[in-house]
Order: structure tokens, then C-alpha cells, then sequence
């Protein structure tokens, strides 16, 4: 006897995603997800994000790492709310971790929620956060077929970021092709690139994330201008 | 290598449906895979023996329908599998597609064994 399901197999990580939702909603919160190879440079951007922001800009950190709470230490120089969430193991953030790890932050919007998941372009894809918008970041120091490589990621992020590129001179790499690549899987990514090290490009980044609190929320982003 | 985490749910999916089911023989589970979902058959199929060996489910059987990645046109409506990265309408050259499959992660169906009535 055949016996039709037609569920999600993560519909039990949907769900709770949709409170998160929900969450965000009643709370005034715009969440991105930061997705990128371990190494390609989120903490870094994280860091001159938090480092561009007035002391009373409401925004707050959660970074997922499988051991160490480095990435919290690094970020929690700049003055505002961060947690390290620490998965001992696990590849990926879900939505329990990040229900829960808000909770024990005690962020309240209105305000910017960044979370910076486990390094991985694989496994983070899967697990919906009830995020606003994925970013996927791609460094100069990765192939520029990439995205051609590791499509799921590239498929449902708004934007892509390409990083470290102060290195160009060093290194054989082609924005343009990389940027087409991404767009080869997902035609409507944006695309910035930038140097968390020198800032160049960096207006553009701050600008984006803007513009998505202004879209979303725009009675809360009166609170961070 | 998340397929673990993705075994784990299919099964724990599989028991809540065979609640329904009481005295009935779970055969196999069918689930539906795209190419955009980012988990690999063969990791899945390792890690769905691992996690079934020595329990109540050892002979229950995964099946993995695969889903390439699928495009339906705007302007002419023509659905058609992607071939190396080209998401333009072979019929009538539009770009403008929009992504009907490929992101796939669903059960779609279990198959049951009732018992034979006991004769009363």
C-alpha cells in the first residue's frame, strides 16, 4: 500500500523558520544570513560593518562556528550585542539555534540582525532562518567558477559579495567572469564587490543592507539612519 | 555533509506517518531530490544505512528520485531541463525563466505492508 506524504523532509526547520518570521515581523528585525566558504572573509566584513556604525545604531551578531568562540571575541570589540553560537560539530546553523541564541542575547528590534553562519557553501543552503535575504560571499582567492560549482547557495541568495579584492594584482582572477558565473545559475543576483581591508566598495555593501531596512521596515530604519 | 541531519529527518518523518498505520509493515520511503538542494545521493544513501543498521527500520528501504534542474518561459510558457547553465527558452530564446524544479528535498510517499487480518 502506497501512501502519499508530500512533505518537506526539513519541514520540521520550516516551521520554526516561519516563527522566526514572524518573529522579526512583530519585532521590527531585518535579518540577513551570511554564507560563505570558511575563510573567504565574513567575519572581516562583519567587522568593518560594525566598525562603520554610530554607538547608538541597533544592531546585533550571531556567529555560528563548530568550535571556539573567536569570531564573538572579534566582534564584540565594536560594542554591540554578539553571540557565539558553537555547533560542536554540526556544518550548519538551523532555526532552533537561532530561536534560541536570540533569546539568550536579549536583542529586541527594532534593529539589524547579522548572522554569520559555519563556514560551508553546502550544508547552510538547506536550512532555512527565516532570514530576509542569503548573501553569499566569494573571495578572489577562490576560482571564479565557484558558483558553477556550488549552484544550490548561489540559486537563493539575493546578493553576492565578492571579497578581498585588494589582492587583485596578486592573484589570476576575473570579477567579471565570476559575477556571470553567479548569474549563469541565478540571473537576478546582485552583486557588489569590495575590501574589507581597505574599505574600497565598502559604501556600497553599507548601502544595500540600508536600502533593505528601508524596504522592509521602514518605520525601524528611521532608528538607524 | 549535512546528510546525517537529512537521514535523521526523513526518519523521524517516516515514524510519525507510520503512527497511523499501527501493525503495519513499513517497506520503503521515497524521496524526492533536486539538483539545487544541494545534498548528494550517495552521501544520503551512507548515511541512511548507518543510522537504520541494528534498529527497527534496517529493512526499510530509501529510494532517491532525482530532480534536474527545470525552466518554464514567460513569454511562451515551453518548460525544459537546463543544459550546461543555459536558463534561455530553447524554443523561443527568452531569457526571462523562471525555476520550476531542481530544489527539491520532499517525501513524496511510504509504502506500507497491512498485516493480514487475524482470524477471529
Amino acid at each position: 500500500m502506497r501512501e502519499v506524504v508530500e512533505k518537506k523532509v526539513l519541514s520540521e526547520n520550516d516551521r520554526l523558520a516561519a516563527d522566526l518570521r514572524q518573529r522579526y515581523q512583530s519585532e521590527n528585525i531585518v535579518c540577513v544570513n551570511i554564507i560563505s566558504s570558511p575563510g573567504s572573509g565574513k567575519t572581516a566584513l562583519l567587522e568593518r560593518t560594525l566598525a562603520s556604525y554610530l554607538p547608538s545604531h541597533r544592531v546585533a551578531v550571531l556567529t555560528g562556528d563548530l568550535q571556539t568562540d573567536n569570531d564573538a571575541r572579534r566582534l564584540a570589540r565594536f560594542g554591540f550585542p554578539v553571540r557565539q553560537i558553537v555547533t560542536g560539530g554540526t556544518c550548519h546553523l538551523d532555526a532552533r539555534m537561532i530561536d534560541r541564541h536570540l533569546t539568550e542575547l536579549g536583542f529586541h528590534g527594532p534593529g539589524l540582525l547579522l548572522v554569520e553562519n559555519v563556514g560551508n557553501l553546502v550544508c547552510p543552503s538547506s536550512y532555512d532562518l527565516g532570514e530576509h535575504a542569503k548573501i553569499v560571499l566569494l573571495s578572489v582567492t577562490e576560482g571564479e567558477d565557484k558558483p558553477l560549482k556550488y549552484p544550490g547557495i548561489f540559486h537563493r541568495s539575493s546578493l553576492m559579495i565578492l571579497t578581498k579584492t585588494d589582492l587583485l594584482p596578486h592573484v589570476e582572477f576575473n570579477p567579471d567572469l565570476a559575477r556571470d558565473n553567479a548569474r549563469k545559475i541565478h540571473p537576478k543576483i546582485e552583486y557588489i564587490a569590495l575590501s574589507s581591508r581597505t574599505g574600497d566598495g565598502f559604501d556600497q555593501w553599507l548601502h544595500w543592507l540600508n536600502a533593505l531596512q528601508h524596504k522592509l521596515q521602514p518605520h525601524a530604519a528611521a532608528t538607524n539612519p | 555533509m549535512h546528510e546525517i541531519a537529512i537521514a535523521s529527518s526523513i526518519l523521524e518523518c517516516v515514524s510519525a506517518e507510520a503512527q497511523k498505520h499501527p501493525g503495519a509493515q513499513l517497506i520503503s520511503v521515497c524521496v524526492r531530490v533536486g539538483e539545487l538542494s544541494n545534498v548528494d545521493k550517495d552521501a544520503l544513501d551512507f548515511a541512511f544505512e548507518a543510522l537504520t543498521r541494528g534498529t527497527d527500520r534496517e529493512h526499510l528501504k530509501l529510494i532517491v528520485e532525482w530532480c534536474s534542474r527545470r525552466q518554464k518561459c514567460t513569454s511562451c510558457s515551453a518548460e525544459f531541463d537546463v543544459q550546461d547553465f543555459d536558463l534561455a527558452c530553447p524554443k523561443c530564446r527568452s531569457g526571462q525563466t523562471a525555476c520550476v524544479s531542481g530544489t527539491e528535498l520532499d517525501i513524496a510517499y511510504i509504502e506500507l505492508e497491512e498485516e493480514p487480518c487475524a482470524k477471529s
